[in-house]
């Protein structure tokens, strides 16, 4: 058993054990799968309430989906536990040439560590891909009303149009970072 | 508790089956794998059949009630092609969506504290903002 979880999940597995999540939920609180409003819930607890969109009880709308992420953390400290010193992802070569031509050397772990380290914070490649990067993914969640959960697995399995086109505007500006930024912010 | 749980066990699959890796991201946007697509594939597939079941069993949560599921606003697009394409940038710089922050500093990753708050901070900017912005 130990051996078998230090093993990657394979995709097979792992799909379906997330989708299972939506009905889930669904059973176990009536609750709508969806993580980036649990950003919304953080900021309604501080932020004034004469802006509408925090003006709720975060704590009582808010409070499952804080523990939810509470737990997705806590699933990573658990997940730790059974990933191996050495750990290198079966990439494919393909993408593998290409990171290195964008200047990644180290493929070890989960992140390239060269650029995921606190010195590079203070470097505009790191900036930008930490701190704007960042911001770009809880303010463009939150306008979209939804991200990968929300919209790519729930609003997808529940046949929305809403969704459909987030989910074509994830990858348009996915596709500009991964060709056109990524590669010019490391050479 | 029961929230906490779940989470906990989706955080782990996103660990496991390297969701959370910017690598596999890149990879995903590259279009060179099946890994991601057939990740979120089969999530939508199951999901689409476990509601299925939901509605046509009418079945109840577990406090006995109806279950009802949140829809988005299908009326409004402009929201969900800019909104969308934002988080798009920011998903494939960071190589991370909201869940797998999460999960990346549970296992060790802390430096993605800086994203989470960034994205934290983002969101707060998009709920200050939310009325000049087309949706």
């Amino acid at each position: 058993m130990y051996e078998l979880l230090l093993e990657p999940m394979p995709w097979y597995i792992a799909g379906p054990l997330i989708g299972l999540t939506l009905p889930l939920l669904l059973i176990i609180g009536n609750k709508t799968f969806g993580i980036s409003t649990s950003f919304q819930h953080m900021c309604a607890a501080v932020l004034p309430k004469k802006f509408p969109y925090f003006n709720y009880d975060w704590w009582k709308q808010g409070k499952w989906q804080l523990q939810l992420s509470f737990g997705i953390l806590l699933g990573g400290v658990l997940a730790a536990f059974f990933i191996p010193e050495d750990y290198v992802i079966d990439l494919s070569t393909s993408t593998i040439a290409t990171l290195q031509e964008n200047g990644i050397s180290n493929f070890n772990g989960f992140v390239p560590i060269e650029v995921f380290n606190w010195e590079n914070l203070a470097s505009l490649p790191g900036f930008f891909i930490l701190v704007v990067g960042g911001f770009l993914i809880g303010f463009g969640t939150r306008y979209a009303g939804g991200c990968t959960s929300g919209h790519a697995i729930t609003g997808l399995a529940t046949l929305q149009k809403a969704s459909l086109i987030a989910v074509i505007g994830f990858f348009v500006g996915g596709i500009i970072s991964t060709y056109f930024i990524l590669p010019n912010l490391f050479n | 508790m029961r929230f906490i749980l779940a989470g906990t066990v989706f955080g782990f699959i996103l660990i496991k089956s390297e969701v959370v890796s910017w690598f596999r991201i890149q990879e995903m946007f590259l279009f060179d794998s099946i890994h991601m697509y057939g990740i979120i594939g089969s999530a939508i597939v199951v999901g689409l059949i476990g509601t299925m079941l939901i509605k046509k069993f009418n079945i109840k949560d577990t406090s006995g009630n109806e279950i009802s599921i949140k829809l988005k606003d299908n009326s409004l697009t402009k929201r969900y092609i800019i909104g969308g394409s934002l988080f798009g940038l920011g998903w494939a710089l960071v190589g991370a969506c909201p869940g797998p922050l999460y999960a990346l500093i549970g296992s060790g990753y802390l430096i993605f504290i800086v994203p989470l708050i960034a994205a934290i901070i983002g969101a707060g900017t998009y709920g200050m903002l939310q009325g000049k912005l087309p949706h």
